[in-house]
């Protein structure tokens, strides 16, 4: 039971003092559970964090003192030879370029998904349309990767070798074998498939916010709806743009099994994309772990530590830059 | 939504010969020129694909080609509405052209993939699938002997493991945020966002760094954890706590949001009639949410049920059916992921059955929080 109370000690009424009186809450037993409750809900949240990061330091300190700084330097990945040499340089720079070749592909995509769901798609369609995005998010991982490699891959190797054929003088396009099959493309195609329901529900969300008056007075002032998105949807939404690319970003750093169906995995760092060879910290990680042990073990935590705290970070900061363009800044109304 | 013609604004319509009668102008309506304009476009930019593509630069392939063709019919399309209807028309259309082929292309993948799994899985689909398990099938049995019960068992087990951790706690933090409203609030916001982020890999080794590998070198908790009786090795319990760190923070979100569309005025006025906070929870603003709370519950599950690099790390997989979580087991994605990684092609038509199996598990799920989601928008009004 919640009572409110005059605090004995405080003033007492009188015509001249306009003290206002303090107030105290005293909550009942039964409050006082719920509430403990629900902050221990809470907290576990804090603490699962928490235990996430130090178990993982804690178990990857035995690789970090066997390699030092070279952890960040070597590319190559013996951590059994004598004496052990490992390194997530490429494992952490292929990560990145699969990533990056999914966010190009899958940021388009997005944000034409998005504003075809608010501005163009019927109003009867647009439900169904949100849910389908939602269902793309909802396929497993491991269905895309399977997907991508007996599907998406064997289609995808032409135009590989197309763009090999006539874009060679774009050094990122140049191959020097070919093979052109469990290239870091391929995996970025797959993944971009992964990321676009994440960013398109972040930038719809951003988009849908937009000021319907701005809106109404652009297409009032003779505007036509390609030229009121560019000059009120797309601006009011660039935070989101922005936010939502960093959070798919976040995930595709993080994806394992797709990208570990699908690559041959190499560890020297090149920049040709479309020839075969590539990797990634996670899949490295599930590739290799049923036969590590021992400092091998600890540094398979290790890279996962990097990884973890990559994503923490990109994470975060997209979550800042989203909540930025949501707390309703730029509109003058 | 209003919707203004920009057709005839700033360049004159093609039949200007006859004055005085003003074509009227009806948003949306489409006409035979625009239709025309538009299969002309894409029926002379495959023609220019086609040259492109297989005449003078041949071997693009047949993606190479259709990409080809999107740009090449745009190209026309934005050069022929130019000459009618001028610039800002022509931007217009394109851009709508644009935004619609988008849409398509991420639709598309979808349809392919369920259309793909449905027809490489039908061929090992049998009764037996979901009845016998994979003890006595070698790797060169046919696809038609052997099944995954085993594998479905796991799923079902550590899936359910995984609902009884995170659903309480998931919803116990959503009335955290939005019902006790303390002062942790925002800082705990922040960490929920952040662990949805974490990559399903990491979960996996978080849970095998601290329960089934247990070194002991973090002193209070190693030991703590030694006293379960499923630590220090591979079990189906260890998959499920993997899996509940993913669905904690889907669950907190989407319950988090439901209990925001709960009106005020219910709060205010249970609170009014001397009800504490810990009835008006329980009693008015959950029994409100809660066809909400359970499109939570299954949008976790969704989410939990694909997820094979956290298993692969904590319930390490078996062939025979082993239905006592605290041991080894198989489940549905990773017994998919070990038979697709096989080079024989009966394991690999049962990978594809396994995925189908899976992919079903999903769309049904998935249906269902659509279902009971459609129902919690009702009851609000």
């Amino acid at each position: 039971m919640t009572v409110v109370e005059l605090d004995p000690s405080g003033p007492s009424w009188s015509a001249s003092s306009d003290v206002p009186r303090p107030i105290t809450v005293r909550r009942g037993f039964g409050d006082r559970v719920f509430r403990g409750l629900a902050v221990a809900a809470g907290a576990t949240t804090f603490v699962v964090m928490g235990l996430i990061g130090l178990f993982l330091a804690v178990e990857s300190w035995e690789a970090l003192q066997v390699a030092g700084a070279g952890f960040f330097t070597d590319s190559a990945w013996l951590p059994t030879d004598d004496p052990p040499v490992f390194g997530i340089a490429a494992l952490l720079y292929w990560t990145v370029v699969i990533a990056v070749i999914a966010l190009v592909l899958a940021v388009p995509v997005a944000i034409g998904t998005a504003l075809f769901i608010n501005e163009y798609s019927p109003r009867w369609l647009r439900g169904s349309l949100t849910g389908l995005v939602d269902l793309l998010a909802a396929v497993p991982s491991l269905v895309y990767g399977m997907w991508g490699f007996y599907f998406l891959q064997p289609r995808l190797i032409g135009l590989s070798s197309w763009m090999a054929d006539h874009l060679a003088f774009v050094p990122v396009f140049e191959v020097r074998t070919d093979k052109f099959a469990s290239s870091a493309f391929v995996a970025g195609v797959v993944v971009s498939l992964m990321v676009v329901p994440i960013v398109t529900s972040v930038v719809r969300e951003v988009f849908s916010q937009a000021p319907q008056g701005e809106k109404e007075a652009a297409l009032a002032l003779g505007g036509s709806r390609w030229g009121m998105i560019r000059t009120v949807v797309v601006p009011f939404g660039r935070g989101g743009i922005v936010g939502g690319s960093m959070l798919g970003l976040g995930r595709a750093l993080g994806e394992t099994i797709a990208v570990a169906l699908i690559i041959s995995p190499v560890f020297e760092i090149s920049p040709r994309i479309l020839e075969q060879g590539a990797n990634s910290i996670a899949a490295h990680i599930a590739l290799r772990f049923g036969e590590a042990s021992g400092v091998a073990l600890s540094a398979l935590v290790a890279a996962g530590l990097a990884l973890f705290v990559v994503t923490l970070v990109v994470n975060s900061l997209s979550t800042i830059i989203v909540a930025r363009s949501r707390s309703g800044q730029g509109i003058e109304l | 939504m209003t919707v203004v013609d920009v057709r005839d604004h700033d360049a004159p319509t093609v039949a200007t010969g006859a004055p005085a009668v003003v074509e009227r102008i009806r948003p949306r309506a489409l006409r035979p020129l625009d239709v025309g304009l538009f299969a002309g476009s894409v029926v002379a930019g495959g023609a220019l694909a086609w040259l492109v593509f297989f005449r003078l630069t041949p071997m693009g392939g047949g993606l190479g080609f259709v990409l080809g063709w999107w740009v090449a019919s745009l190209f026309v399309y934005r050069t022929v509405v130019h000459r009618h209807l001028g610039r800002q028309a022509a931007t217009d259309r394109v851009m709508a052209v644009v935004v619609g082929s988008a849409a398509v292309g991420l639709f598309v993948p979808l349809v392919l993939i369920l259309f793909f799994v449905l027809q490489k899985g039908i061929t090992a689909l049998n009764w037996g699938f979901f009845t016998e398990t994979l003890e006595f099938t070698g790797p060169l049995s046919p696809a038609d002997e052997g099944g995954a019960l085993h594998a479905i068992v796991g799923t079902l087990q550590q899936v359910g493991i995984a609902v009884v951790c995170s659903v309480p706690l998931g919803i116990m933090t959503a009335v955290y945020l939005n019902e006790v409203r303390g002062r942790l609030r925002r800082p705990l916001r922040a960490v929920v966002e952040a662990m949805s982020g974490v990559p399903s890999i990491v979960a996996g080794l978080f849970v095998y760094a601290m329960i089934v590998a247990n070194s002991g070198s973090i002193p209070v908790i190693g030991t703590v954890v030694s006293w379960l009786p499923f630590s220090g090795r591979f079990s189906g319990v260890a998959a499920g706590l993997a899996l509940s760190v993913l669905m904690l923070p889907t669950v907190t979100r989407t319950a988090e949001e439901m209990l925001r569309l709960v009106p005020g005025g219910l709060r205010e006025a249970s609170l009014a009639l001397g009800a504490p906070e810990w009835r008006t929870a329980l009693r008015v603003v959950l029994p409100t949410a809660r066809i909400g709370l359970v499109t939570a519950v299954i949008l976790g599950v969704a989410r939990a049920i694909g997820e094979t690099a956290p298993l692969l790390l904590t319930a390490f997989g078996s062939a025979s059916l082993e239905t006592n979580p605290l041991e080894e087991q198989s489940s549905l994605p990773l017994f998919v992921y070990q038979q697709i990684r096989s080079p024989e092609q009966a394991q690999i038509d049962r990978a594809w059955t396994g995925a189908l199996v899976l992919i079903l598990m999903v769309l049904i799920l998935f249906s269902l929080a659509r279902f009971f989601g459609a129902r919690s928008k009702v009851a609000r009004r």
